[in-house]
């Protein structure tokens, strides 16, 4: 009898649960928007983005996504975002490849035994504190916004391609149809209005963590502070807010 | 447009070596941008050639003065029209003048570039003119008389004081303008030496460096002018002139080489992380244009060259044919010292990890008629520049201020 009240208080419990956690997330979602009140103030966020290696299965939704979102030309030349796989062998022979690159393409598959170490580490733009390509831009038209993203203005940029150089990690390119550099954002439209990056949406691992890194309830905040972390070519003082969680020193 | 890049990228991706960021297949700076340093760097060449007879007072070379401001004037024109053609929005180019962003070295190019055309070199050529060009409005036709008028800006003073006012001014010119020929060329470089994204690039030797191999491009290119000019006027070549001016064309090509070799030298003791795809780079991809045509042919066979001028004791004519030689193979491997920097640069991988391939285009706007076109183009207006300003004396004038 007893057990049977148990359950059926359970199932109460249940459905009165669910919608209650809805309720209460709702109060509990990254602070770094706050969507319906109108007036956003980037003066109070600060973005970031951590990227759980170990997570990454390499599917390439977030390439797909982020096309679809930013008008990203579809061909693999021009990337906002993009996954590298690496498969490090017993001899120390490391192989490379940009996984979308290489679709349609049958994948060579490494013997098991072969292989010491496989993984995917997507990357992006690392929206850096200290950005080399604001730096070089002759005319502004890339900037660093206060709440701590790299955008361009596509209706200011000359299209001289010097950000293009300046940049260590690949992450720019030149727009075949605006004639103008472009970039990850972060879905800079998307996280003004409280969203998640496209990229981040539709992960369906969690590999990436997006977050504003001045709210404590930030699952960014979170997970900078249970993971090691490490950001690509910390040597060259650039600053990223891409954060690496587990990643492999053959990254570059 | 947009298939024809992507179908020129599809085929460069066959090519790659390695792996490289996706975002790396395409190479963004063309051959128009060898070009543009290649052009600024025979600007600033031809300017401090021109101020040595000023400043350093060296009578030999005076033949020359007048032909290297020209030359360097002409060259200074048609420099920026690279840079506008590989622009992916040439008509928003003028932000660069108005809104410049003042922590970028490219766009310190507005204000250099206007500074050493309107401060150094005109004011120069025109206080160097100024005393001929109202002689020459006297004796004109009416349309060339006003033409000369006008490009004296209607002074009409000729008196020994004015002269003699033009003759200093020049002399102040010249001291301001070769610390800005420095500045014109040194500025090219440190686009180049301060990306530390690009370690081919990124090292405080490379303004330097093309400061040097600028100078030896200028001096090169005002030899060889006075050697195809003067035949054409039907006058002799002064030997003089000639040797001293390769003697200096060869100390510039020693300095220059140590440099270069300072660099190499350097990069390879310090073997950072970039060593392994920089041995590539240079033993695969830049093979022929840096060791074959770049270091052989541009640099130690015209120092063998004049090495041999100069402790063998050769004829008239021979020495002419040998110093030929030597500045047509100067002014490639210059040319091809630009192409490996630029070029060079963005063949390899920022990942260290693969090499790609640059695939010129042929007739497109940033393709090889394009660039052979701005290479000519200086000439042309070099040509306009002489017959409306001769560099040397016309009959009864006598000659210019400077001798």
């Amino acid at each position: 009898m007893t057990g049977i009240m148990n359950r059926r208080k359970f199932l109460k419990n249940a459905i009165l649960f669910i919608p209650a956690a809805g309720l209460f997330r709702r109060s509990l979602r990254d602070a770094h928007a706050k969507p319906g009140n109108g007036k956003y103030d980037p003066k109070q966020h600060l973005y970031g983005m951590g990227i759980d290696v170990d997570k990454c299965i390499g599917c390439g939704l977030c390439i797909e996504a982020c096309k679809t979102e930013n008008n990203v030309p579809k061909e693999p030349f021009f990337c906002r975002t993009w996954v590298e796989r690496y498969v490090i062998k017993k001899d120390g022979n490391v192989t490379v490849e940009s996984i979308e690159a290489q679709k349609g393409k049958p994948r060579g598959r490494a013997e098991d035994t072969d292989v010491v170490r496989s993984f995917f580490v997507p990357k992006l733009c690392n929206q850096c504190e200290n950005p080399p390509c604001v730096q070089v831009c002759p005319v502004g038209a890339t900037f660093r916004t206060e709440d701590g993203v790299v955008l361009v203005d596509s209706k200011r940029c000359i299209g001289c391609r010097y950000c293009i150089q300046a940049c260590p990690y690949g992450a720019r390119y030149l727009h075949p149809e605006t004639r103008t550099a472009d970039k990850c954002t972060f879905c800079y439209h998307r996280i003004v209005k409280g969203l998640l990056p496209a990229c981040v949406e539709v992960c369906p691992t969690q590999a990436r963590v997006f977050g504003d890194l001045k709210s404590m309830a930030s699952r960014l905040v979170r997970f900078t502070r249970i993971n090691k972390l490490h950001v690509l070519k910390p040597h060259l003082n650039t600053e990223p807010k891409v954060y690496y969680a587990d990643l492999d020193g053959e990254v570059r | 447009m947009n298939r024809e890049l992507v179908h020129r990228l599809s085929e460069m991706l066959q090519e790659v070596t390695g792996f490289i960021y996706p975002n790396e297949v395409e190479i963004h700076w063309s051959i128009l941008i060898v070009v543009y340093p290649y052009l600024t760097g025979l600007v600033a060449g031809a300017f401090i050639l021109a101020s040595l007879v000023q400043v350093f007072n060296i009578k030999e070379v005076q033949p020359t003065y007048r032909l290297a401001l020209l030359t360097a004037l002409a060259f200074l024109l048609i420099a920026p029209l690279p840079l506008q053609f590989h622009l992916g929005h040439p008509e928003r180019s003028y932000e660069i003048f108005l809104t410049p962003q003042l922590g970028s070295a490219m766009a310190m190019f507005g204000f250099v570039y206007l500074w050493y055309l309107m401060a150094v070199l005109l004011l120069e050529i025109w206080f160097e003119y100024r005393r001929d060009l109202i002689v020459w409005a006297k004796e004109a036709k009416p349309v060339m008389r006003w033409i000369y008028r006008a490009l004296s800006l209607f002074s009409s003073d000729v008196s020994e004081r004015a002269v003699k006012f033009d003759k200093k001014a020049i002399k102040v010119i010249t001291v301001i303008g070769i610390p800005s020929a420095f500045i014109l060329h040194g500025y090219v470089g440190f686009i180049f030496g301060s990306v530390k994204a690009n370690p081919w690039w990124s090292s405080v030797l490379i303004p330097i460096v093309f400061l040097m191999s600028a100078i030896v491009s200028g001096i090169a290119l005002v030899i060889f002018l006075y050697m195809v000019i003067t035949p054409l006027r039907r006058e002799r070549t002064d030997m003089k002139c000639l040797d001293r001016i390769t003697s200096y064309l060869f100390y510039a090509v020693i300095v220059d080489f140590t440099l270069e070799a300072l660099d190499f030298i350097h990069r390879l003791y310090e073997s950072e992380e970039s060593i392994k795809i920089l041995s590539r780079l240079v033993t695969d991809k830049l093979f022929v244009s840096l060791w074959v045509i770049q270091i052989l042919l541009g640099m130690i066979v015209p120092l063998a060259i004049m090495v041999a001028v100069k402790s063998l004791k050769f004829d008239e004519d021979l020495r002419k044919l040998l110093y030929f030689t030597s500045v047509i193979l100067i002014q490639l491997g210059i040319f091809a010292t630009r192409w490996n920097v630029v070029i060079g640069g963005q063949l390899f991988s920022k990942s260290f990890r693969g090499l790609t391939t640059y695939k010129m285009e042929v007739a497109g706007i940033e393709g090889l008629l394009t660039a052979l076109i701005l290479l000519i183009l200086p000439f042309i207006v070099l040509t306009i520049l002489l017959k409306l300003l001769p560099a040397w004396e016309i009959s009864g004038v006598g000659e210019g201020t400077a001798s």
